[in-house]
């Protein structure tokens, strides 16, 4: 990120938000005004407790009814060493008045722990754009960590529009008579800068006392606290003459349809949408699975439901992990294996096998920066083409991608309908940013839910010349071409699946060249016929630019494609969430568009299939920092390609 | 731990009728090698098999890649026939999801102890309750003759025309290390002593893992004529039978005792004054020392002094039962599981039309 970028799209922001006049509140006491939206970023060091920080607001702003959307950012390294800008770690949360898609480009409010969060995020934050930093951290030698020279009387470096706060001296002033160690109390401070902006915000309270409460259920003390630090973070805003303004954004209430809602993350809703779809199934979930980030949180999250019939097993490698999901698939179980693009790798001999074998399993991806070991705690995806053809032979697989953090939930679904409908692998790709970030999802309906249940093979299903009635486990149900699930367990089904070509129906090993050709062109035949809906556009304006996405850039390039109506540009729009097979309208669309932009967080990879597909000259934007398109940028991007 | 005394055969069906080994033969044709020693093998299974009497629908056979990886398909049961090293895994998912099924892994040197090394050690710590025939030929035979982990050190082979390099693995020894609850070693041609080992591990609580010593009459015919020539072999066999004194030998004139000095075993002719310190065999003995000690008896070149029959055989908690343990547990616990629940969280809010 430079600052020449991020001024650009933080001067654009800081201009459209828009503040109502200056209200009076509580008589003659502090001004508070209104705002449509706010983003805050909270950066400090990876010890400091941001993304807990970030965390705990989001959920005030999500129990007060904003929308809101988050993007937490953090380094691979659990502690780099403390105060250097390897280590900062920062938690941004956009909340509106309105329906927002995106956590926002650059920060209206940037609070920074020490020098280090200071100089990685300053440039990020437009003029006009309030900065508070824990003056105590300013000392010489944290600030010579990171290249500031201080000089006298002037210990903060450039301008610095927000008054001057000493956080850890407060939070051990207010903590004075907990008898804590000085390293105990100034853990505190997080909770103290929340309390600071949670009254600047006029963020409701509650939760986030009784959270801290259950957190340290076993050490009370310290659950009080941090308590303590939280209130008198509260009530410096409230009493100190430095802060003379606070702000309110009003909830969202028409931005959402009726209803029940929470906050979720994507990988919280990708493990709910599992075994949401386990119970449609009615199918036990067997998870396989070997950490790795940003993954490992399905597989937290997953093995605490073990009273849903939820088993996860942590193998021992990445191929064990889809070994025994595959085993389990066998046995009937809905089987997953969740990864990240490395671990993909691995698994690609084994994906073959269920490919071969035919059995339904999921592959849940979560994309980070590549190649390698690449940018573990960062987002990309770059794994398209590898989902597509990242295996020996043809070896066809489906391919689903969620668009955002909630619909992470309906993509698992989804993908483990093509996985049970057809018997076949799927690929769910989501990424980091779904991953790690949030957003308000209104909560189904159970009742409401699709019905995955398949039925297992019963019985004989082929019937020889003599008569005899025999099982052929290579025989296709026409309509879908899968092959019947037949699980051990079932009296005179005794069959053997393998990896060796099979004969057309009886699976038997066959090298026949004529039979070979004939299951290649059937397996593609099952994956290119999977029934997916038809790709909806959204093109008020009759506009003769088509911008095409997937996956976790829809939040972007919907805000992008907004800015530009706006501004009276006209601009079509759509998402694809089946990447393979593409929707059958896919390509009567692109063709009824002069021009095709399409946006990735890669190199073109979605850009290099649609060419090839449908040989149509589409536009490649690419960006792999890392991070997720910035809305202002990607219209300016768009605008481009629409005057061009 | 709380051992489960009663054995987990009693979680698969059994059959309803009596079976006959024709029962557990597929209509494949058998593609082995003519005078392979899989062939014995799979008889021997195929004949026990009505022994053990489950329903044979309950029965699981799988296999990773290798001229033995091909049993499954001629055994009339479920099947898989998977990828090179991964049967372990694929099984683990299989036993862990399905208590009700009896899985067998069938697995060769190069199978399970190179490129599945990693599966095979992590199946037996975790004590699956699988059962893993592991057929030794000490030579890669699908690939048409090179070296593999088992192989004596100098082999001479396509693939080392000057001699192998590295050293074998005791496929024995390496179970033992990896935590194995139990292991035993039998040869191919021996229907008998083979059939006795495959009732032992078939009643195992847990990962059984059994070396079967198995001739490839292509790429290294001979590797096991020590341990099956009449004449040679009552000196270089020497059969373990737990609570038996372990003796060998042209009339039981050899036998095995602990060096007092070092704790190591050796090999002694037995006298008068020695006989009471012949080593009893304990195959459910705690500790897997003496085990340990056992499997390296052997020559590894010319395998004189080579222990067959069941090293060790102990009770220890099995990964399935704890899983499913655990499972039971969370819903004592916490009921079972709600959806509607779940999905709504503990905090929400409402926005109304």
């Amino acid at each position: 990120m430079t600052s020449q970028v991020s001024s650009e799209a933080g001067e654009a922001l800081v201009g459209e938000q828009r503040s109502a006049p200056a209200t009076p509140h509580h008589g003659t006491e502090k001004e508070v005004r209104r705002l449509d939206r706010v983003i805050i970023r909270f950066a400090g060091d990876s010890g400091d407790g941001m993304q807990l920080t970030g965390d705990r607001f989001t959920s005030e702003t999500a129990s007060f009814g904003n929308d809101l959307s988050t993007l937490p950012n953090f380094p691979a390294e659990i502690r780099a060493p403390a105060g250097t800008l390897p280590g900062v770690s920062s938690f941004q949360l956009h909340f509106a008045d309105h329906d927002i898609l995106t956590p926002g480009d650059a920060p209206n409010v940037l609070v920074a722990m020490n020098p280090a969060a200071l100089k990685a995020n300053i440039a990020d934050v437009p003029r006009g754009g309030e900065i508070i930093v824990n003056t105590d951290e300013f000392a010489k030698r944290a600030m010579a960590k990171v290249g500031y020279t201080t000089s006298p009387g002037r210990r903060v470096p450039r301008r610095l529009p927000g008054p001057p706060v000493p956080l850890t001296t407060l939070t051990l002033e207010a903590l004075k008579d907990f008898g804590l160690s000085r390293k105990e109390a100034e853990r505190s401070k997080n909770m103290f800068a929340l309390g600071l902006l949670s009254w600047m915000y006029h963020r409701p309270t509650e939760a986030t006392e009784t959270f801290l409460r259950t957190k340290f259920a076993k050490k009370p003390q310290i659950a009080e606290a941090n308590i303590v630090a939280f209130r008198a973070g509260w009530n410096f805003g409230e009493t100190t003459e430095d802060f003379a303004v606070s702000y309110e954004v009003a909830p969202a209430t028409r931005a959402f349809p009726t209803g029940t809602y929470r906050n979720i993350s994507g990988n919280l809703a990708l493990s709910y949408g599992l075994i949401a779809a386990s119970r449609q199934a009615d199918l036990p979930l067997y998870l396989g699975s070997y950490p790795i980030t940003p993954a490992s949180d399905i597989l937290h999250e997953l093995s605490k439901h073990k009273n849903f019939g939820v088993r996860t097993f942590q193998a021992e490698d990445e191929i064990a992990g889809i070994g025994a999901a595959l085993g389990a698939a066998f046995g009937g179980s809905l089987a997953v294996t969740t990864t990240s693009g490395p671990g993909v790798a691995l698994k690609s001999e084994t994906i073959g096998l269920a490919v071969s074998l035919e059995l339904p399993l999921l592959i849940v991806d979560i994309q980070r920066g590549g190649p390698s070991t690449g940018l573990p705690t960062k987002t990309e995806q770059a794994d398209l083409l590898q989902a597509m053809y990242g295996r020996n032979g043809e070896a066809p697989v489906p391919v689903v991608a969620p668009k955002t953090p909630a619909d992470c939930f309906d993509a698992a679904l989804e993908a483990a309908r093509i996985a049970l409908t057809y018997r076949t692998p799927v690929f769910l790709l989501s990424d980091g940013y779904l991953a790690n970030g949030s957003e308000p999802w209104r909560i189904p309906e159970t009742e409401s839910l699709p019905d995955l249940t398949t039925p297992f093979a019963t019985g004989p299903n082929h019937t020889l010349a003599d008569g005899t009635d025999v099982f052929w486990p290579y025989k296709r149900d026409p309509e879908t071409l899968a092959r019947p699930w037949a699980v051990p367990g079932t009296p005179g089904l005794e069959h053997r699946i393998g990896g060796i070509e099979k004969q057309d129906g009886t699976g038997n090993i066959s090298y026949d060249p004529a039979n070979h050709e004939f299951m290649v062109r059937t397996r593609q035949a099952k994956i290119d016929n999977i029934t997916v809906p038809d790709l909806e556009v959204d093109d008020p304006d009759g506009a003769t630019t088509l911008v095409l996405g997937w996956g976790s850039t829809y939040g972007p390039i919907t805000a992008a494609v907004r800015r530009i109506r706006r501004e009276g540009g006209h601009i079509a729009q759509t998402h694809l969430r089946h990447l393979n097979p593409f929707p059958n309208n896919l390509g009567e669309i692109l063709g009824r568009y002069d021009k095709v932009v399409i946006p990735e967080m890669n190199l073109g990879q979605l850009a290099t299939l649609i060419r090839a597909r449908y040989l149509v000259d589409a536009h490649s934007h690419t960006q792999i920092n890392g991070m997720p398109f910035k809305a202002e940028q990607l219209a300016a991007v768009l605008k481009e390609a629409i005057d061009a | 731990m709380p051992e489960p005394t009663e054995s987990l055969l009693q979680l698969v069906p059994k059959a309803e009728a009596a079976q006959s080994m024709k029962d557990f033969k597929s209509d494949q044709e058998v593609r082995w090698c003519p005078g392979c020693g899989d062939y014995a093998v799979l008889a021997a299974v195929q004949g026990f098999m009505p022994e053990l009497g489950l329903a044979k629908e309950n029965i699981v056979f799988v296999s990773g890649i290798g001229c033995s990886s091909r049993f499954p398909y001629y055994m009339n049961t479920y099947g898989m026939h998977s990828i090179h090293g991964r049967a372990p895994a694929i099984a683990t998912g299989l036993a862990t999801s399905r208590r009700d099924l009896s899985v067998w892994v069938v697995t060769g040197d190069g199978d399970a102890l190179s490129i599945g090394g990693n599966h095979l050690i992590h199946a037996l710590r975790r004590n699956v309750n699988l059962k893993i025939l592991l057929f030794n030929n000490r030579i890669y035979g699908l690939t048409k003759g090179q070296y593999s982990p088992t192989s004596e050190l100098g082999k001479i082979t396509k693939s080392t025309p000057m001699g192998s390099l590295d050293a074998p693995f005791n496929p024995v020894s390496l179970a033992l290390g990896a935590e194995a609850s139990f292991v035993a070693r039998t040869v191919d041609s021996d229907r008998k002593h083979l059939t006795e080992v495959l009732r032992q591990a078939s009643q195992h609580n847990g990962t059984a893992l059994v070396e079967i010593y198995q001739n490839c009459n292509i790429f290294n015919d001979g590797a096991f004529e020590v341990l099956k020539d009449k004449d040679q072999a009552q000196e270089a066999v020497i059969r373990l039978e737990h609570g038996r004194p372990i003796r060998f030998g042209t009339d039981n004139n050899k036998g095995v005792i602990r060096d007092p000095a070092t704790g190591d075993l050796q090999v002694v002719t037995v006298t008068n004054d020695n006989e009471s310190r012949i080593l009893v065999h304990d195959a459910h003995a705690a500790t897997p020392t003496t085990a340990f000690a056992l499997s390296r008896l052997a020559d590894p070149d010319t395998l004189h002094q080579t222990p067959i029959g069941v090293f060790r055989s102990i009770d220890r908690p099995v990964y399935d039962t704890l899983m499913a343990e655990q499972l039971d547990k969370a819903v004592e616990q916490r009921g079972k599981g709600d959806l509607g629940q779940l999905l709504t969280g503990n905090d929400t809010w409402t926005v109304v039309g």
